[in-house]
């Protein structure tokens, strides 16, 4: 729910609404877009939710629509749906900065296939959104550019990553946006905004264009208010991509016709061994998103996942070493920010000084040091052990669970600063969401009643790999129990 | 396929090149770009010599967001020469080798470091001897970088200006063990892997536009001692120059140690000019690659079929070819016109002359020395064999069959030896001609005649030099030397 | 792979040689300020790691890929390629045809030549 401050409460547009009034000719693309633009206007000077707006390029995508459905032809499924890209995935000849001083005025020569799906199904982008710098982080504070304010209380974080497309979203500047989720940054910031959240089976999306943080972790999903829209944004820019190898040689899987089945005969699955630290008023919520499963017809059953609580340990050697090799790449050579010194090498130390953050800088130290000689056995080498006994001790979990069910962050929003110097605490942040990543598997955030201070939270679904039917069979149905 | 660890009894040991009294060992690393149509991990095209960074994409420009999908066509060819090479064709994934240098688009290199697609075989060289393969692994290309003032020599640029069509281009690191003793050695094992790859079609591999790249580890040592400290000898750009370097730097280890220093270990490169190595890098200190399996790529896993379809598609091979001619000459494969006739390429020819009737000998006489060593065919079999026949019937000189050769090459390789031959008024003299002229040369020199019938052999030579100069250089000197003996015969 | 597997000498947490040394890898200055205060940080870190070390990890294979593909390969087809004009625009520095950067003093690349 959008909740501005002046605005009357509405109810926010959702992106299969806006397609089909589109289509119809009931409403046109630009006008929609013209609702948006002015809610940004009014509102993301404060809030920050984007690093650039297109204001130009997407009145002249929506007026395209517009005159397309004037001559009788289908723009698509998501015909002038107002949509924010996360500034992480590459928009040809627009500015994708990833919230980094060393990417700042890139124009990547090549769209994203996501980017490319999208326009082919007629979405209009609205504009790339705000986010950690190069995607790590659970705050948006550690952007280059400036922080992201939560629209529901802007003294508070709207989460991260894709801080940013969360805000988007929540504030109502799009309908939908794109964020991508490494260890938790899509599932966290949607959560703390309230709104859906979704990071899809690894490989079920196309990663390329995305620019890479941690290779074998990174998923685009979508942000919407709606499981409904979720589901169709993912049908659209999901299924395989012949230019990403990880991609899985099939379709992305019907979840639209599973929304409305209801959960009867479906065993929800309770993590009894889950690690300790989210707040009372969290688990409360958990516990009533439980209860609504088992009056609609669904089974509770208990489930361990002994290995999960090493999670955070395995994420923080995995991701960074991945991420010190794919930021190695920026080295002021061939585009981005270069600081010039009298020979290539010190030409490379002092741009990548100069244009990383605190955070991208100890992130990549901390994967080199992971992968360096003497080290990797300790260190990376037994962090893949890890992820296999995590993966072993989900896969034995749904053996008995069809879905399972944990708090998407361990807390509601917190304020600006609140994780203070301490990087281990803001980690803690994803201690929920990262196994998953680790697994490969989907996962899910659904907005579920109101925390402390009335903030929103967010109750996690969890499925085996492929599962997105049956994960999204549930969600509709906790949907449904808060209208 | 699996190599063999101890040499058949066929093959030699080879010859050691000895220093003032050191054994030099050798080990051999090769680059060669694979002969595809595009880059290992993107479409741009793999093209030598095109306008700087015109075969790019977002792939090998390493730009922020792209990802590598593997050419099929480049497993191919590593299956290929795998099998060419007797190596294990194995299961293999892809790891990143991580360092920083401007020509590499990603500052990092996927390659392959412990699992490589092709493990254990061997090479054996014309001259008899063994060299094995410890591996072939497959890995990318890096650009080029071109630097400006200095000379153009990297010390002293002023600045250098990179170009990534190179970037991408699809290479198979090939290592040889160190069991190559000497620089004739090397260069041996260098041609005849430059004459597999060509013939398998995995790559062009012409040093000289660097599609084949050869590194020499050198060292000495005392007979019998442990192997020596190595040093690397890189980026060397032809067959001789690999010779030279060798020798060069064998003769520096040695002058070292006898002068009472420790070779250290380190990079070097050989000055062409100077004729010397000096040092490059010392190595070891502070490489390191942090290896780790490159997840943006799944493994390779070739089965059964595409491995015997490979084999199946392999040509016959220079080893197989020289054994099949020595074969048919009568002769070990290590001769030298074996080795030649095979190096150039003319066995085939060979075979289809014999096939048309053609002798054997006269065959392989003809193409090692009295037809044109390079291009296309120069000759038709038929006409060939016909050649060699009228050669052994005698109604041609070995001279005279080398002018129709010539008038047969000129027009065009195809025509009539036996009317070639009639228009140069070469028809050798049947033995009943020759009869009289040889009665007229006994007769004329008696003395000559006299030591002949003693059982002095040097006199023939005068007798058959005046039969062909009474007959102007129609008479065949063997028919001649023949009717000598017969007369001799008969008046014994 | 580099090393036997055993925890690194003097003691089980990352120290600032370390820290300096994996910098220096990495292509990053730090001033005396930030390595104090980054070895700080990420020894606090590495010390969480080692929870890790309870686990009997000795049967359990390294997992690098979360879905199981083999085999994913593309044809060898040329495909565009992208305007030599569009990728130089974004170059810091570039002559019409070429990046330029400045002098290269090696030491740090294992396959360079005089003349690469």
């Amino acid at each position: 729910m959008s909740a501005t401050d002046n605005d009357n409460v509405r109810e926010p547009d959702t992106a299969l609404a806006v397609a089909a009034d589109v289509r119809a000719g009931r409403r046109t693309a630009v006008a929609v877009l013209d609702e948006h633009l002015a809610r940004i206007a009014k509102r993301d000077g404060e809030i920050h939710a984007f690093n650039l707006v297109l204001t130009d390029q997407a009145r002249a995508a929506a007026a395209e629509i517009d005159r397309r459905v004037a001559t009788g032809d289908d723009p698509g499924p998501l015909a002038g749906v107002p949509i924010a890209l996360k500034d992480n995935m590459c928009t040809r000849g627009i500015p994708t900065t990833c919230s980094s001083k060393i990417l700042e005025g890139w124009r990547p020569p090549y769209d994203a296939t996501v980017v490319q799906r999208l326009a082919a199904a007629g979405a209009v982008v609205v504009g790339k959104t705000n986010l950690d710098e190069f995607a790590m982080g659970s705050s948006t504070e550690n952007s280059a550019f400036g922080p992201t304010r939560n629209p529901l209380d802007v003294s508070r974080v709207p989460g991260g990553s894709s801080g940013g497309s969360a805000a988007a979203v929540a504030a109502g500047f799009a309908t939908v946006a794109l964020g991508s989720d490494t260890g938790g940054s899509i599932r966290q910031p949607a959560a703390l905004c309230g709104v859906v959240g979704v990071k899809p089976t690894y490989g079920l999306v196309s990663r390329y264009g995305l620019v890479a943080f941690a290779s074998s972790l990174d998923q685009i999903g979508p942000f919407s208010h709606t499981v409904a829209d979720a589901a169709a944004l993912l049908e659209v820019i999901g299924g395989h991509d012949p230019m990403d190898s990880t991609s899985i040689p099939q379709p992305f899987p019907d979840v639209s016709s599973m929304l409305e089945r209801g959960v009867d005969g479906l065993r929800i699955g309770r993590i009894t061994d889950l690690p300790a630290g989210a707040d009372p008023d969290v688990i409360a919520r958990l516990d009533e998103a439980f209860t609504v499963l088992e009056k609609a017809g669904a089974r509770i059953v208990e489930v361990t996942v002994p290995a999960f609580t090493y999670g955070l340990t395995a994420y923080y050697l995995i991701a960074p070493a991945e991420a010190s090799s794919n930021l190695a790449r920026y080295d002021g050579v061939r585009y981005g920010l270069r600081v010039d010194a009298p020979d290539t090498t010190r030409m490379m130390h002092a741009s990548r000084t100069a244009g990383f953050g605190a955070e991208v800088k100890r992130r990549i130290m901390l994967g080199t040091y992971a992968l360096s000689a003497g080290y990797y056995d300790a260190y990376y080498g037994k962090a893949l052990k890890v992820r296999r006994l995590i993966a072993q001790d989900f896969a034995r979990a749904y053996e008995h669970a069809d879905v399972l069910l944990t708090p998407a962050s361990p807390s509601v929003a917190f304020a600006f600063g609140a994780k203070g110097d301490n990087p281990l605490a803001m980690y803690l942040c994803d201690v929920y969401t990262i196994p998953t990543n680790l697994a490969g598997h989907p996962g899910m955030s659904v907005p579920f009643g109101s925390g402390a201070d009335g903030l929103p939270v967010g109750v996690q679904l969890l499925a085996p790999a492929l599962g997105e039917p049956v994960m999204f069979q549930v969600a509709a149905e906790l949907e449904r129990s808060r209208r | 396929m699996n190599a063999s660890t101890a040499p058949p009894a066929a093959i030699s040991v080879a010859e050691v090149q000895m220093v003032d009294g050191y054994e030099l060992v050798i080990g051999l690393e090769c680059h060669a770009e694979l002969h595809t149509a595009t880059k290992i991990f993107c479409g741009c095209p793999n093209n030598f010599g095109d306008e700087p960074n015109t075969n790019v994409c977002p792939v090998c420009l390493g730009l922020p967001g792209s990802l590598p999908v593997l050419n099929r066509n480049v497993v191919e060819l590593a299956i290929r020469l795998g099998s060419a090479l007797h190596c294990t064709v194995q299961s293999s994934i892809f790891h990143r080798k991580n360092y920083f240098y401007p020509d590499m688009p990603k500052d990092y290199q996927v390659s392959q470091y412990d699992i490589p697609i092709d493990l254990g075989g061997y090479l054996d060289l014309p001259s008899g001897s063994r060299v094995g393969i410890t591996r072939a692994h497959l890995e990318e290309d890096t650009g080029k970088s071109s630097h400006q003032g200095g000379d153009g020599r990297l010390h002293g640029s002023s600045g250098s200006l990179v170009d990534y069509n190179r970037a991408g281009v699809p290479l198979l690191e090939i290592v040889s063990e160190p069991d190559v003793r000497s620089a004739d050695q090397a260069r041996e094992y260098l041609t005849e892997l430059r004459a597999i790859l060509e013939a398998t079609g995995v790559s062009d591999a012409k040093m000289e536009e660097g599609s084949l790249r050869c590194d020499a580890n050198v060292s000495v040592r005392k007979p019998g001692a442990p192997f020596g400290t190595r040093c690397e000898i890189k980026n060397l750009n032809s067959i001789r120059s690999l010779g030279r370097a060798i020798e060069a730097e064998a003769r520096r280890q040695v002058d070292v140690i006898e002068s009472g220093g420790t070779i250290r270990q380190e990079t070097r490169h050989f000055d062409e000019r100077t004729g010397r190595t000096h040092t490059l890098r010392i190595k070891e200190n502070s490489d390191d690659y942090r290896y780790f399996p490159e997840p943006d790529l799944v493994p390779v896993v070739p089965d059964e079929a595409w491995l015997a379809r490979a084999r199946a598609a392999l040509p016959m091979l220079p080893a197989e070819r020289r054994a099949r001619l020595a074969g048919a000459l009568g002769v070990p494969p290590s001769d030298e016109i074996v080795g030649v006739l095979v190096e150039r390429g003319r066995d085939e020819l060979f075979f289809a002359a014999v096939d048309a009737g053609g002798v054997a000998d006269r065959v392989a006489v003809h193409l090692q020395h009295n037809l044109p060593p390079d291009g296309p065919d120069p000759i038709r079999p038929g006409a060939l064999a016909a050649l060699t026949k009228m050669e052994a019937a005698g109604t041609l000189t070995a001279t005279q069959a080398k002018a129709v050769l010539v008038d047969l090459v000129a027009a065009g390789g195809d025509g009539d030896p036996a009317a070639i031959a009639a228009a140069k008024g070469f028809e050798a003299m049947s033995s009943g001609a020759l009869d009289a002229f040889v009665d007229a040369a006994i007769a004329a020199q008696p003395e000559a005649w006299a030591k002949y019938l003693a059982g002095d052999p040097k006199v023939v030579g005068a007798f058959v030099g005046s039969v062909m100069k009474a007959t102007q250089g129609k008479a065949d000197g063997k028919a001649v030397t023949a009717l000598l003996e017969a007369r001799r015969a008969a008046s014994a | 792979m580099s090393s036997p597997n055993t925890p690194p000498p003097g003691g089980s947490t990352i120290g600032a040689d370390e820290v300096a040394h994996v910098a220096r890898l990495a292509r990053l200055d730090l001033t005396a300020d930030e390595l104090a205060r980054t070895t700080a940080q990420l020894a606090g870190i590495v010390a969480h790691f080692h929870d890790i070390d309870a686990l009997d990890l000795a049967a359990v294979e390294p997992m690098t890929q979360p879905y199981p593909l083999v085999n994913v390969l593309r044809d060898d087809v040329v495909r565009p390629c992208v305007d030599r004009d569009e990728v130089l625009a974004n170059a810091p520095l570039a002559d019409d045809r070429r990046f330029a950067v400045p002098p290269i003093l090696d030491s740090d690349d294992p396959d360079a030549s005089v003349s690469r």
